[in-house]
């Protein structure tokens, strides 16, 4: 029987929305109040959803040890408490919230080995979240 | 279609443990909740049906209808329970919350006549819950 578990975390981390190619009026036009040059911060919720048949020897899709131990280390030991502007993986890149939900979809199917991701939902505030599945349709 | 979801809570413990492990491999794989004594939780249940919106009544099911058989077959029976020992799907299944989603989903499913049952989210706690939609 397949099943599909969503675990929630947490992590807070500052960022600029801002493009190189355009001058700082078409800047402030395209991005407001995000192009504050000192950059701003949000508390991001991250829910990840894995999916798989529920093993009958532990009644689970996936221990939720090995899926926190993974969160911990690669997302929010990597994007907690960090101006995303200066990491690598968004050099080239705005850290729009829509950029940084697939940034971790990414890191997670490259690699989370236990159980398939089935999608990822960010919330940047209670009034804005984001889904992203790989570009599949994300199921109701 | 119109999907509909009605929510209702039920506070119950368990503790996970499978008799052909050994101690050993009963704490490591399932740590604080190998405890025999078992620990609990307050979930949080939502039953989603689907369905046609019926032109007399303007309902895709009625509500009340719903929240009774969901009271009679999922809350009668797990609410202030130790779901290992007073549940009797639970006597040989760990009660995870895949297990109980699943098991809710199999009470729900023959009772539900008038609108088709698409999903049971289980909520552990406010950051970990399932769902099922009936799938092999």
């Amino acid at each position: 029987m397949k099943a599909y578990l969503t675990k929630r975390y947490w992590f807070s981390a500052s960022h600029r929305l801002h493009r190189e190619d355009l001058s700082a009026a078409e800047n402030r036009d395209l991005y407001g109040k995000c192009n504050n040059p000192h950059g701003h911060g949000h508390n991001y919720a991250l829910e990840v959803t894995v999916a798989g048949q529920v093993d009958p020897r532990t009644g689970m899709v996936c221990n939720l040890a090995d899926l926190d131990a993974f969160i911990d280390k690669n997302i929010l030991e990597r994007f907690g408490h960090e101006n995303l502007n200066t990491l690598a993986e968004f050099h080239g890149a705005v850290p729009t919230t829509e950029n940084l939900c697939i940034e971790i979809y990414n890191i997670l199917t490259q690699g989370f080995r236990h159980a398939e991701i089935e999608k990822i939902r960010m919330e940047e505030t209670m009034l804005n979240s984001f889904e992203y599945s790989g570009g599949r349709e994300i199921r109701t | 279609m119109v999907y509909l979801t009605r929510k209702t809570e039920f506070s119950a413990s368990h503790y996970y443990h499978n008799p052909q492990f050994s101690p050993e491999e009963n704490k490591r794989i399932f740590g604080k909740c190998n405890n025999p004594h078992g620990h609990g939780h307050n979930y949080t249940l939502e039953v989603t049906v689907k369905g046609q919106v019926d032109q007399r009544s303007g309902f895709v099911v009625d509500l009340k209808e719903l929240k009774e058989v969901m009271n009679r077959e999922v809350i009668e029976a797990v609410d202030h329970r130790f779901l290992n020992k007073e549940v009797a799907e639970f006597q040989d299944r760990i009660p995870t919350t895949e297990n109980l989603a699943i098991t809710i989903w199999d009470w729900l499913k023959p009772k539900l006549s008038v609108a088709e049952l698409h999903r049971i989210r289980v909520y552990e706690t406010p950051d970990l819950f399932v769902d099922y939609y009936g799938e092999a």
